[in-house]
């Protein structure tokens, strides 16, 4: 009975976390269901405080993420991105897309996922459109690699921060375990991105780069940035949990930028940073009462490469029914126990496995196209297709290279 | 007679050359572009990816500001470059069905290839070759700049042995 309220709760918030209804924003149904399972007693108090206590700090550390970046966006450095990529595409499709990937890449890596889909991929599409080229292939390499690319550090994904605390790495070693897997993937997407669309960039002769003004160095959300990164790769050294780093970098783009109060409030998204916690209770609830042992009979429990494999392909799966967010709550707890190769083979699932669909998950896009059955609903069949040429590839060749550098480094 | 070209951003330039050298005079011509809609789904509402978040709007135009603004300026160019008396229509939605419709009633769709520069069925890309199969009119296919030369031909397929 306690299993099946549980999983009721879980879906009725991932439901309204799908369909938006504005009568039940998600994270008030999130933050009343874990309020609910604790009042009936199917988590106690203590388990939903131990859960609290579990999240608080990843949770912390988003929001110093999310202000970061909102900063970054106030200090003109995504304009800067933007004219720096017209600029060095010098009038060709294809260095253009190498400069969208180079951005990309790094903007996923260092300010997260959210930072790439959020505030990189509109300036893509800009940037495309006033070099008068096909903006598709950039605007799709912009979207696939904010999953793709956010396999490399700790605070590229809220997946990444999840598993980072839960592994027992330090930001360095999960870096450069992540290192070779993330290049693949990399690798992996300009294959495919740049062979499907290889008419589109074969013309030469952009409206000329020159009309765009050639950019400011922001030079202090740079700084800043880079600051944040080495104190993020020495915090295991000088002791100091890199949650601590990130709000330093937080607070001095707050101070440099000052935005009014309720901007920069706006910019942690606290509605978001409930649902998170609130979704963090219900699945130790559900996880408490049977979804554990059921997932713990899925995933394989060594370290070897086939069990890598299955682990990261259980993750893709889960995602696609899920959403990335849920599945890692669910599976991480089981994984962790077979080390953190299995851990980071779980975050190569559920970074790379959403690119399937363009909105994350199998389950977001079958409510849609219930949803807008009658509506003029955007065709995104191309999107889809690309997503199953790069999906299983880099599922795959980032497993075995994550395997490699777990035996090397 | 009425007449459509298709403006897209890559190959624009050479569709309204050969329009202008071989449409007569007088011909009711309408330059025609669409807007992806699903690119600008992308771009414009990346929130829709990220579950539980609500990101506020980015400030500055948004993306379909900006896509209506470059597409006027890109028929602007292409009727400029003209120099005769043109409509121009902007649409937006599947690209390929969009310029398929847009043909309901004319006489003449120019179109150019948008694949690889050389013979054979590869110069064609999905979204040209969608209205070259089913435009309701006939069909004016250029190449978008100088035809490859005929050395580029495929070999013939060899005979299949038994």
């Amino acid at each position: 009975m306690s299993e099946a309220v549980a999983l009721v709760v879980l879906a009725a918030c991932l439901a309204a976390a799908v369909t938006r209804p504005s009568w039940a924003p998600d994270w008030t149904v999130a933050a009343g269901g874990a309020v609910l399972l604790v009042v009936v007693g199917i988590i106690s108090v203590k388990g939903a405080r131990e859960a609290l206590g579990q999240l608080g700090p990843t949770v912390g550390f988003l929001a110093a993420l999310l202000v970061l970046a909102d900063g970054c966006r106030r200090a003109g450095m995504f304009d800067a991105l933007g004219a720096w990529m017209a600029v060095g595409s010098r009038g060709q499709p294809r260095r253009l897309l190498a400069m969208v990937f180079l951005a990309a890449a790094v903007t996923t890596a260092v300010l997260s996922l959210d930072a790439t889909v959020v505030l990189l991929t509109p300036i893509v599409f800009a940037t495309a459109a006033r070099l008068r080229t096909n903006a598709r292939p950039h605007v799709y390499a912009c979207t696939h690699l904010a999953n793709s690319a956010s396999l490399l550090l700790p605070v590229s994904n809220l997946t990444n921060l999840l598993a980072f605390r839960a592994s027992g790495l330090s930001f360095a070693r999960f870096g450069s375990l992540m290192l070779l897997p993330w290049l693949v993937a990399l690798a992996v997407e300009w294959l495919v991105l740049s062979r499907a669309f290889a008419g589109d960039l074969r013309r030469p002769g952009l409206r000329a780069a020159a009309a765009v003004d050639r950019p400011e160095l922001p030079t202090f959300p740079l700084a800043v940035v880079g600051l944040t990164l080495v104190g993020f790769a020495l915090s295991s050294l000088i002791g100091i949990a890199p949650v601590w780093v990130a709000t330093a970098g937080a607070v001095a783009m707050v101070v440099r930028e000052r935005p009014d109060p309720s901007g920069a409030l706006r910019a942690a998204e606290p509605a978001f940073l409930v649902f998170v916690l609130g979704l963090g209770i219900i699945v130790q609830a559900a996880s408490q009462h049977g979804l554990s042992t059921a997932v713990d009979a899925l995933l394989p429990h060594g370290t070897a490469l086939p069990d890598l494999l299955l682990v990261a392909v259980v993750s893709a799966a889960v995602a696609n029914l899920l959403n990335n967010l849920p599945a890692t709550l669910i599976i991480l707890p089981v994984a962790a126990v077979s080390g953190p190769g299995a851990v980071l083979a779980m975050l190569v699932g559920v970074n790379v496995g959403p690119n399937l669909t363009y909105v994350g998950s199998l389950a977001t896009l079958l409510w849609r196209r219930i949803v807008h059955a009658h509506d003029h609903e955007t065709d995104m069949g191309e999107f889809t297709r690309l997503g199953l040429l790069t999906v299983p590839a880099a599922l795959v060749a980032c497993t075995v290279s994550l395997w490699l550098a777990l035996q090397v480094i | 007679m009425r007449v459509v070209v298709w403006i897209s951003e890559d190959t624009w330039e050479a569709c309204v050359d050969w329009a202008r050298a071989l449409v007569p005079e007088g011909a009711d011509v309408t330059l025609l572009h669409v807007a992806p809609a699903d690119v600008e789904e992308l771009a414009a509402h990346p929130g829709a990816r990220l579950l539980g978040r609500h990101p506020p709007p980015p400030p500055g135009p948004p993306v379909r500001a900006i896509a209506d603004e470059e597409a006027q300026a890109l028929l602007e160019s292409a009727r400029s470059r003209f120099a005769r008396p043109a409509h121009t229509m902007a649409r937006r939605g599947r690209v390929e069905r969009e310029v398929v419709r847009a043909c309901a009633g004319a006489d003449l769709l120019v179109l150019a290839r948008d694949g690889e520069l050389r013979l054979g069925p590869k110069s064609i890309g999905p979204r040209t070759r969608f209205p070259l199969d089913h435009a309701p009119c006939q069909v004016l296919l250029v190449w978008p700049e100088e035809p490859p030369g005929i050395e580029t031909i495929p070999p013939p397929p060899r005979p299949k042995r038994h």
